[in-house]
């Protein structure tokens, strides 16, 4: 027997410690010293075969190894027209749009996990239909403007209210906290009356109030559009179209470790730019997995990387990663290249030369690969 | 109360829309309203749509009453008879043109036997499902939708006789083939074109084989005795065109061999086809650089002093001659004014275009291929009775596109060869593949249209039978001798000093954006550079001021700044003159591009 904790403390510096967790979680007991020793060779040779060599371009080599299946991802879209109730945005278009770094998503998107009980099916109907944001329409029966005494009488739908385990009163409660400049007045037969505070009464105001009073929110997760209740593996959840995490994550039945939302900014603002990062990767991953394509991950990381570098989640675009590039000629060679040239004139900005296309534009030796190292020669001194 | 549109605009309201645009119908078949004015009523949207406006495409259907087409046996004596005509049948209300939103209120049934009560018309033929190319299809029916819109496709690229009177125009970039034929296996179309007097392709044999990998990927293999024999031959006609302009003040451009103290006049021995009128003579063998037409224009700019200057001629040199690769023989020399009154000069060159590696050829359903091999008669493989295939196919181009009539085609085409008859293969109501199959079998043939071949090569007996017949191939224009192009030095661009772009213009292959991070991905940096030396140049750079400096030839070609002139230290750079190019421009935008030298080592 020997000590497999005393012997792997010797790669602690050549191999990294998630691989030595790996290698001795799967080691057998009974591994003898040379084997164990022939083993970490092995796997230090691979380790470092599997190293990228300095001065490699590992930029363009993962732009080439995503660009080139998103050229076949086109002509499969149709394969994929989406889920049955949920429209999902997936394929090139997703892809584009996270690269982007869009703030507004074509189909925003929540995968609420819910904690027991609750996720064994108890009131999942009700749970689920309480987090959708529902405005004043989803309520009104009948909107009675009384032009000559220039109030509204508001009826409402008893059927829906009784569903949700709203009243009448709450309803008046909320339309009070949301509309400000009117009063209102919960009549005996269940309606509700509406005044303007001030003395001059404006029938324009009351039409535009009329108009208003629709999307004054009731009830509900403000941004959640759609709920779906889903059984998944002998679990409930909740799907929704619409995200709002910082609320959805302060309800009590929410799991708040496996929620999910695809989001990448709200992630950011939640939990911080390195969960947005590995957002990021999950979300491009899921889109070349689903298109039956194989890209590896450490392509997907560097560009998650470059687009989270700065602590801010930043496109591949000219107003986000490209703008932040030293050299003024890279900035002005992609789009609108009259803006950067002028600027740099008028700042005085100079380039040092240091990346690829500054030095294809002057024809010099770009600085990597071969055209990366120098070669320095000590004269002796006397 | 509906909503009545006419052509997209309210016009008003009406109480029984059915009865009102069964009314409009009726009184059109009745003559009372013109044959081109449709009516819809659309139920879902309620409203009444009318249309009368040109630009919208209308078809004719036999008109369909009560389960009965109108249109009867009667009808069609008469027709024969040339008792009535077509415009008749459309005045009776028995045939009427029905457009797209009419069309959403019919229901049209294919063939007459499937017609039911609901019915409201009838299709003339099935073909008209199709488009008139697509008709020219054989067999099409049979086929994958797509492959059938690419043979369509095809065919509108094939080389054949376009027009009777070829030899008297003067059409830019057009082919005509040798030995057109009509083909063996045809649709009803063919006959109804008159495709006879306009065929494009010409009826092979064709054997379904590989052939030593050489007809991998689409490609085809021709057989050479074939070539000899004159397959696929055909003429290109190429004009060149020059034409005497007149200037302002009274000058203008003369056709006539340009004199030696013309500008930019060429040499003797490009002029040597010229007669006396500076046209060239008819059948003259002309190659790159030959001129044409020759001509002489007034200078571009005229200054005072050259008007009155006697002592040279400021005339330059502005004939038609023939650009890089172009050769041919003069067919046609025509002497004409165009519409204001300028001498006109139009000369057409023939050229001779015997098939070759690299030509494209294709069968009508989508089937195209390039030439990749030219077999020796004698190599080619060879049936029992030593019939030789013209074109050997490949046999994995068959599973993947579906197109069955191909293979159809192929075995109709050698039922028709062999008994002498030509196959009907119209769209739906082709002869039966099982009569066609027997007729085969009845002349001794395998019923399949497979038989025995044996290795051209070695004379062996191969272990399978192989699938041939006889099938219409189309020769497409697309022709390599007019695409072949390669460049190692040559000409550049003025501006940039890069290579000029396009085969015209002898121009470089360019190596393009993506193509050069290809180069970066692999670390071959200087590889890379090298690439884009074309348009290297070594320039002075002015040390103090940062600018790019000029060599002073007063003082001995000595490198001067543009700043301080010889007080400075100058550097010889190496960049691409682009970049140079792109610093003068800062420049002319008054921004001060300024260059930091520093030592490399």
């Amino acid at each position: 027997m020997v000590d497999v904790k005393e012997a792997l403390r010797e790669y602690e510096d050549k191999i990294p410690n998630s691989i030595l967790a790996e290698v001795e979680a799967n080691l057998p007991a009974s591994v003898s010293k040379e084997k164990l020793k022939k083993i970490m060779d092995a796997i230090e040779a691979e380790y470092n075969s599997s190293l990228a060599v300095p001065g490699e371009c590992v930029g363009i080599v993962s732009a080439e190894s995503i660009g080139e299946p998103g050229t076949q991802m086109t002509l499969n879209t149709f394969h994929f027209a989406g889920v049955a109730e949920m429209n999902v945005t997936t394929g090139l278009p997703r892809l584009i749009e996270v690269l982007d770094g869009r703030k507004t998503i074509s189909t925003e998107l929540m995968n609420i996990h819910l904690v027991k009980p609750y996720s064994e099916g108890k009131d999942i109907k009700r749970i689920a239909e309480s987090l959708k944001e529902l405005t004043m329409k989803d309520f009104l029966k009948e909107v009675i403007v009384n032009i000559s005494e220039a109030n509204l009488k508001i009826v409402l739908d008893k059927d829906k209210l009784e569903l949700l385990k709203l009243t009448h009163s709450s309803v008046t409660e909320a339309l009070r906290k949301n509309v400000k400049g009117f009063s209102f007045k919960l009549e005996k037969d269940e309606s509700i009356s509406v005044i303007q505070s001030g003395k001059d009464k404006d029938i324009i105001q009351l039409y535009k109030l009329k108009e208003k009073l629709k999307n004054v929110y009731i009830h509900g997760v403000k941004g959640i559009k759609q709920v779906l209740p889903v059984k998944k593996d002998d679990e409930f959840m909740i799907v929704t179209s619409g995200s709002n995490l910082r609320e959805v994550l302060s309800l009590d039945f929410v799991d708040k470790e496996r929620t999910y939302t695809n989001n990448i900014y709200e992630i950011e603002k939640e939990f911080g730019i390195e969960a947005a990062r590995q957002l990021i990767i999950n979300e491009l991953m899921k889109v070349i997995e689903e298109q039956g394509l194989n890209v590896d991950i450490r392509h997907i990381m560097i560009v998650a990387d470059a687009m989270c570098m700065s602590g801010k989640i930043m496109g591949i675009n000219r107003y986000g990663i490209v703008k932040e590039k030293p050299s003024v000629l890279a900035r002005a060679s992609f789009e609108t290249p009259i803006k950067h040239v002028i600027n740099a004139g008028l700042t005085g900005e100079s380039d040092p030369l240091n990346s690829v296309i500054e030095n294809v534009m002057l024809n010099q030796p770009v600085p990597i690969g071969t055209g990366l190292p120098g070669l320095i020669v000590r004269t002796k001194s006397k | 109360m509906t909503d009545v549109f006419m052509d997209n605009k309210y016009i008003g309201v009406v109480k029984n829309p059915k009865d009102f645009a069964d009314q409009i119908i009726s009184e059109r078949r009745m003559g009372k309203i013109s044959d081109y004015v449709n009516v819809a009523y659309s139920e879902d949207e309620d409203k009444v749509l009318i249309e009368t406006s040109k630009g919208r495409t209308t078809r004719p259907l036999i008109v369909v009453k009560e389960g009965k087409p109108l249109l009867t046996d009667k009808h069609l004596q008469q027709l024969e008879k040339k008792e009535i005509s077509w415009s008749d049948l459309i005045k009776q209300g028995v045939i009427e043109y029905i457009d797209a939103t009419e069309e959403e209120n019919s229901l049209v049934a294919l063939t007459e036997q499937e017609i039911t009560a609901e019915h409201t018309h009838l299709e003339i033929s099935s073909l008209d499902l199709l488009g008139l190319i697509t008709t020219l299809v054989p067999f099409g029916n049979y086929n994958q939708g797509v492959r059938l819109n690419q043979g369509a496709k095809n065919q509108k690229q094939a080389v054949g006789f376009y027009a009777a009177n070829f030899l008297l125009r003067m059409d830019m970039d057009v082919s005509v083939l040798h030995y057109p034929h009509y083909p063996i296996v045809q649709s009803i179309t063919h006959s109804v074109s008159d495709y006879d007097k306009h065929p494009s392709g010409q009826n092979v044999i064709v054997a379904v084989l590989t052939y030593k990998g050489y007809n991998m990927d689409d490609a085809i293999i021709i057989n050479k005795g074939s070539i000899e024999r004159g397959l696929g031959r055909s003429t290109y006609f190429r004009p060149v065109i020059s034409e005497e302009l007149r200037y302002s003040g009274g000058l203008m451009d003369e056709i006539i061999i340009p004199d030696k103290e013309v500008r930019g006049y060429r040499s003797e021995h490009d002029y040597r086809f010229l007669e006396d009128d500076g046209i060239i003579y008819p059948e003259a063998g002309v190659k790159e650089g030959d001129v044409v037409i020759g001509k002489v224009s007034p200078p571009r700019f005229l200054s005072s002093m050259d008007e009155y200057s006697l002592a040279s001629d400021s005339r330059r040199e502005s004939s038609m001659a023939l650009k890089h690769g172009e050769k041919g023989i003069v067919d046609f020399v025509a002497l004409t004014e165009n519409e204001e009154g300028n001498k006109l000069v139009q000369v057409r060159l023939r050229e001779q275009r015997i098939p070759e590696i690299g030509d494209k050829f294709t069968s009508r359903h989508g089937q195209k291929g390039v030439i990749s091999l030219v077999v020796p008669e004698e190599d080619v493989p060879f049936t029992s009775t030593g019939l030789k295939p013209d074109i050997l196919f490949n046999p994995h181009g068959i599973p993947t596109r579906m197109t069955v009539s191909h293979m159809m085609e192929l075995l109709s085409g050698k039922t028709g060869s062999l008994a002498g008859r030509y196959i009907d293969a119209t769209m739906f109501e082709s002869e039966e593949e099982a009569d066609i199959r027997k007729d085969l079998l009845d002349m001794g043939f395998r019923e399949d249209g497979s038989e025995t071949m044996y290795n051209g090569i070695t004379g062996e007996q191969y272990t399978v039978k192989i699938f041939i017949g006889n099938m219409y191939y189309l020769k497409l224009k697309h022709m390599v001798a007019n695409k072949l192009h390669s460049r190692a030095r040559g000409p550049i661009q003025l501006l940039t000093r890069q290579p000029t772009e396009g085969r015209a213009k002898e121009g470089g292959l360019r190596l393009g954006e993506m193509e050069k991070d290809t180069f970066v991905a692999h670390g071959a940096s200087l590889t890379l550079k090298e690439r884009f030396d074309s348009d290297q140049v070594v320039v002075p750079v002015c040390e103090k001021s940062g600018l790019v400096g000029y060599y002073d030839a007063r003082k001995n070609n000595k490198p001067m700044s543009p700043v301080f002139g010889e007080d400075s230290d100058m550097s010889d750079i190496e960049v691409s003159y682009a970049f140079k190019l792109l610093l003068d421009e800062f420049k002319s935008l008054g921004i001060y591009p300024k260059l930091k030298l520093k030592s490399k080592f």
